[in-house]
């Protein structure tokens, strides 16, 4: 934090945008030599973002990043890489046809006349992980190795490349709690070396126990920077989500007897999901809270029988039901909403009355299969209408659609199965305010009208607006339940693993 | 999933942005949607344009060209290629490949000229039909269920179908049947037509329409245009998958069991038209506007794809250009259509 030593990295009023979105506005953060650094944030604070700028992954639009005082411009992690700067993601993985060695010096192979010389290569190979104590099979297929193992290569090919800088995005998301604690072991010994670590996580344990100085953003903003002395779990949970942000609220009904009609019991999926056990009632909302990469989304695919699972039961209106399939569970009375329109959702090229009948099409058809289609279009129409969808012409394609519109037509498929159970994984992302609201007033009437609905969102201030009870996941268990109105920081530091019983 | 997605400028915002059609609604962005429906209708009936110029430039150029006898020729010469390219546009709008059509259409040929001889002439019909039909479940399967690339499994089972071909008339040899029974399709007419052009526009009438009209249809493209939205909406991907590639193996089938008739013989010579109709169908299905990604096209766009590659053939013939021009501008041709189809929905 002195001024008068070089910063080796200093950001200077970095901003960067997403189709029109701040992803980043004006953050100004300086890094100092031999420290470790880390971003914390909620879900779109632009962290990543940040780190990724660091790393030549992307280039900001404002502002300016200088390396050693000097000011860059990377247009790739390539370039970063020769200033000495390394990138450590999961989706920046090695080779993973060639081996640990191969892979580890990549691009840097010692060679004479334009062969690479292997025996040289091996040795030093010895060298480097005798001097990290890395224990690390050299002639390994990196697509073989389990996560851990491909993060220590791809920090073996930072240090070997004499990377000063490393910058890490969520180097833990996928380690076992063991492998953690190892991973933190490198990041000290790197650290011990004079090397500088960036590091992003949303585990804030994690950050408070291995970084210097802490910064927090919120919303593509600067916080604050300060030193992870001073701060705690609660402060920084404070600093990255302010004040509670402002959403409809919705009366709900407390202690309802109406029946049973979700009941899951000891699901499980291998690694992912563990021992799931909620039951909802006819006209409640349940709401499922958690970070991502708590099991959120794996237990409504699980549910829905988008994912198989290994153990566990599901059955509606207190029937038991064998889910294998998507297919399955539309039989059983369950519609899913999924968390991506684009890739799980709607069929862009299809127009909005096809989108909003493909998953009941023998509704609209004769017994033989033969579509009647102006039966199709009629009821497509006076869906999306009582929708809303603008413009309400039920032969355009869905493409043309903006995002909000788009969503409605998602909705429209399932509510046109008048479904028993409705699961939502992120009902509202990418949609504009008003569409939003309305969204939220259709879950609360379909609640209303008797469906039990799972709700998942990665917006905390849209569960406590409309569940009836909350459900908090970490690390593919449920951790604490809630009542309807929790206050939120008790959420959101559930959600963190703080307070309450949770496997940190 | 296909190249034709508009890119969604709400996909990836982490934070909502309010930009709905609605409040958008200000000149700028109407006048480019005006000129982008200009472009969408270029590129849809683009192709159809182009038929009727390229129709009209023949029977300008050419006197021979428009009479009754020689368009029906020119059907009748592309039946087989036409029934095979109806019937793969299903398999391709489902998302998958078949370059095994070829090597289904000569071993259904052979096991039809096979029956004729050794059973009876009128096993011929069944035999070709579900051969073909068979064969193509084999595709399906490898495709469906052991999840090999439809590019690969039907590389390799063109290759297999195609031996045995050869295995069953002994090395490339003709089986001859002599009857009017076997041959009445190939060489007969109704009313002045081939039997051949009737079954190509039966088989073209009636894929379109269930495709256009009916809840299999609807799934071909719903499969096509993405897949995992299709599976979570409840359909059975793979016995999907798997069904066309049976539609298109009975297509086959039925292709090889008109060339037989025709010639009254069943050849396993890979050289002839079951070495050039994989490449020649799906050339017609791809001229016609049929996506090759999946998701988007129809049968009758195929129709008018084979019509116009028969045409540059039958009309270069009638005007004595030398054969190999028809390749190089059959080519350039299907270069032009995708090309314009691929800038179009990129802008």
């Amino acid at each position: 934090m002195s001024a008068d030593a070089v910063a080796p990295v200093r950001l200077v009023s970095i901003g960067k945008r997403y189709s029109g979105t701040k992803a980043l506005d004006d953050v100004s953060v300086e890094v100092a030599e031999g420290s470790v650094h880390a971003l914390v944030g909620a879900n779109g604070a632009g962290k990543s973002t940040l780190g990724k700028i660091v790393g030549g992954v992307i280039r900001p639009d404002d502002g300016q990043l200088f390396i050693d005082d000097r000011p860059v411009r990377y247009s790739s992690p390539r370039d970063a890489r020769t200033d000495g700067i390394a990138t450590i993601a999961q989706e920046l993985s090695p080779v993973p046809q060639m081996s640990v060695i191969e892979n580890v010096f990549l691009g840097i192979e010692p060679r004479r006349s334009g062969l690479v010389q292997r025996h040289r290569m091996r040795a030093q190979y010895d060298e480097l992980i005798s001097q990290w104590g890395f224990e690390l099979d050299g002639n390994a297929k990196v697509g073989a190795l389990r996560t851990a193992d491909k993060q220590k290569v791809e920090i073996l090919r930072a240090v070997a490349s004499e990377a000063r800088v490393i910058v890490m995005d969520e180097p833990t998301s996928s380690l076992t709690s063991v492998e953690t604690k190892t991973l933190h072991r490198m990041i000290r010994t790197l650290r011990a070396s004079g090397r500088t670590i960036v590091y992003v996580s949303h585990f804030l344990d994690e950050v408070l126990e291995l970084s210097d100085t802490v910064t927090v953003l919120r919303s593509g903003r600067l916080v604050r920077t300060a030193p992870a002395a001073e701060e705690t779990e609660e402060s920084l949970v404070a600093g990255m989500f302010g004040a509670a942000a402002e959403a409809e609220h919705f009366e709900k009904p407390q202690g309802s007897t109406a029946p049973v009609v979700l009941d899951v019991s000891g699901l499980d999926r291998t690694g992912v999901l563990s021992d799931i056990s909620l039951q909802i009632r006819a006209g409640e909302i349940v709401g499922l809270a958690g970070l991502v990469g708590s099991g959120r989304t794996e237990l409504a695919r699980a549910i829905a029988g988008a994912d198989p699972i290994d153990r566990g039961t599901i059955a509606i209106d207190g029937r038991a039901r064998r889910i294998r399939s998507p297919a399955d569970a539309m039989a059983a009375g369950m519609a899913f909403l999924p968390e991506s329109r684009k890739d799980d959702g709607l069929f862009m090229e299809l127009s909005l009355a096809s989108n909003t009948t493909f998953a009941d099409l023998r509704s609209v058809a004769s017994r033989l299969g033969v579509l009647r289609r102006a039966l199709e279009r009629r009821k497509a129409s006076s869906l999306l209408g009582s929708l809303s969808v603008e413009p309400p012409n039920p032969s355009m394609r869905v493409a043309s659609l903006s995002g909000g519109n788009q969503q409605k037509v998602l909705f429209a498929r399932w509510l046109f199965r008048n479904p028993r159970v409705l699961i939502l994984d992120e009902p509202t992302r990418g949609v504009d305010v008003r569409t939003r609201a309305a969204i939220h007033r259709l879950i609360n009437n379909l609640a209303a009208d008797g469906a039990a609905v799972l709700l998942i969102s990665s917006e905390i201030e849209e569960v406590l607006g409309l569940a009836h009870r909350v459900l908090v996941m970490r690390r593919g268990s449920i951790t604490r339940e809630f009542g309807a109105d929790p206050p939120l920081d008790a959420v959101m530091e559930a959600a963190f693993g703080l307070g309450g019983s949770t496997t940190g | 999933m296909s190249a034709t997605q508009p890119p969604d400028r709400v996909a990836g915002d982490p934070v909502a942005s309010g930009d709905s059609v609605a409040a958008d609604a200000i000149p700028a962005p109407r006048a480019r949607s005006l000129r982008r429906i200009k472009a969408e209708h270029i590129r849809d009936y683009g192709i159809v344009a182009f038929f009727i110029a390229l129709f009209l430039y023949f029977s300008i150029a050419s006197s021979v060209f428009l009479t009754k006898n020689n368009l029906l020729n020119l059907v009748f010469q592309n039946a087989t290629i036409g029934v095979a390219a109806c019937a793969v546009t299903l398999t391709i709008i489902a998302g998958n490949f078949d370059l095994s059509l070829g090597s289904i259409f000569v071993l259904a040929e052979v096991l039809a000229a096979w029956a004729a001889v050794h059973i009876g002439v009128w096993w011929a019909f069944p035999v070709a039909i579900v051969a073909g039909a068979l064969m193509g479940a084999v595709n399906g399967l490898l495709v469906a269920k052991v999840h090999i690339n439809a590019f690969l499994a039907t590389l390799a089972t063109a290759l297999t179908f195609g031996g045995i071909a050869v295995g069953v008339t002994s090395g490339g040899l003709l089986i001859t049947p002599s009857s009017s029974v076997f041959t009445f399709i190939g060489q007969q007419r109704v009313a002045g037509v081939q039997y051949p052009v009737i079954i190509f526009a039966l088989v073209a009438i009636v894929l379109q329409l269930v495709l256009a009209y009916t809840v299999f249809g609807r799934h071909l493209y719903g499969v096509g245009g993405n897949r995992d939205a299709a599976r979570l909406s409840g359909i059975k991907v793979d016995r999907t998958v798997i069904i066309t590639f049976v539609i298109t193996g009975a297509a086959c089938g039925l292709a090889g069991l008109i060339d037989a008739s025709t010639t009254g013989s069943g050849s396993s010579d890979m050289s002839g038209l079951g070495g050039s109709l994989a490449l020649l169908a799906i050339a017609g299905v791809a001229l016609g506007g049929t996506s090759i990604f999946g998701g988007i096209g129809s049968v009758w766009r195929t129709v008018v794809g084979v019509l116009i590659l028969g045409m540059i053939t039958n009309g270069f013939d009638l005007l004595a250009v030398p054969d190999y021009w028809q390749d190089v501008v059959r080519g350039i041709l299907i270069i032009l259509a995708v090309s314009i189809s691929s800038f179009i929905d990129r802008r």
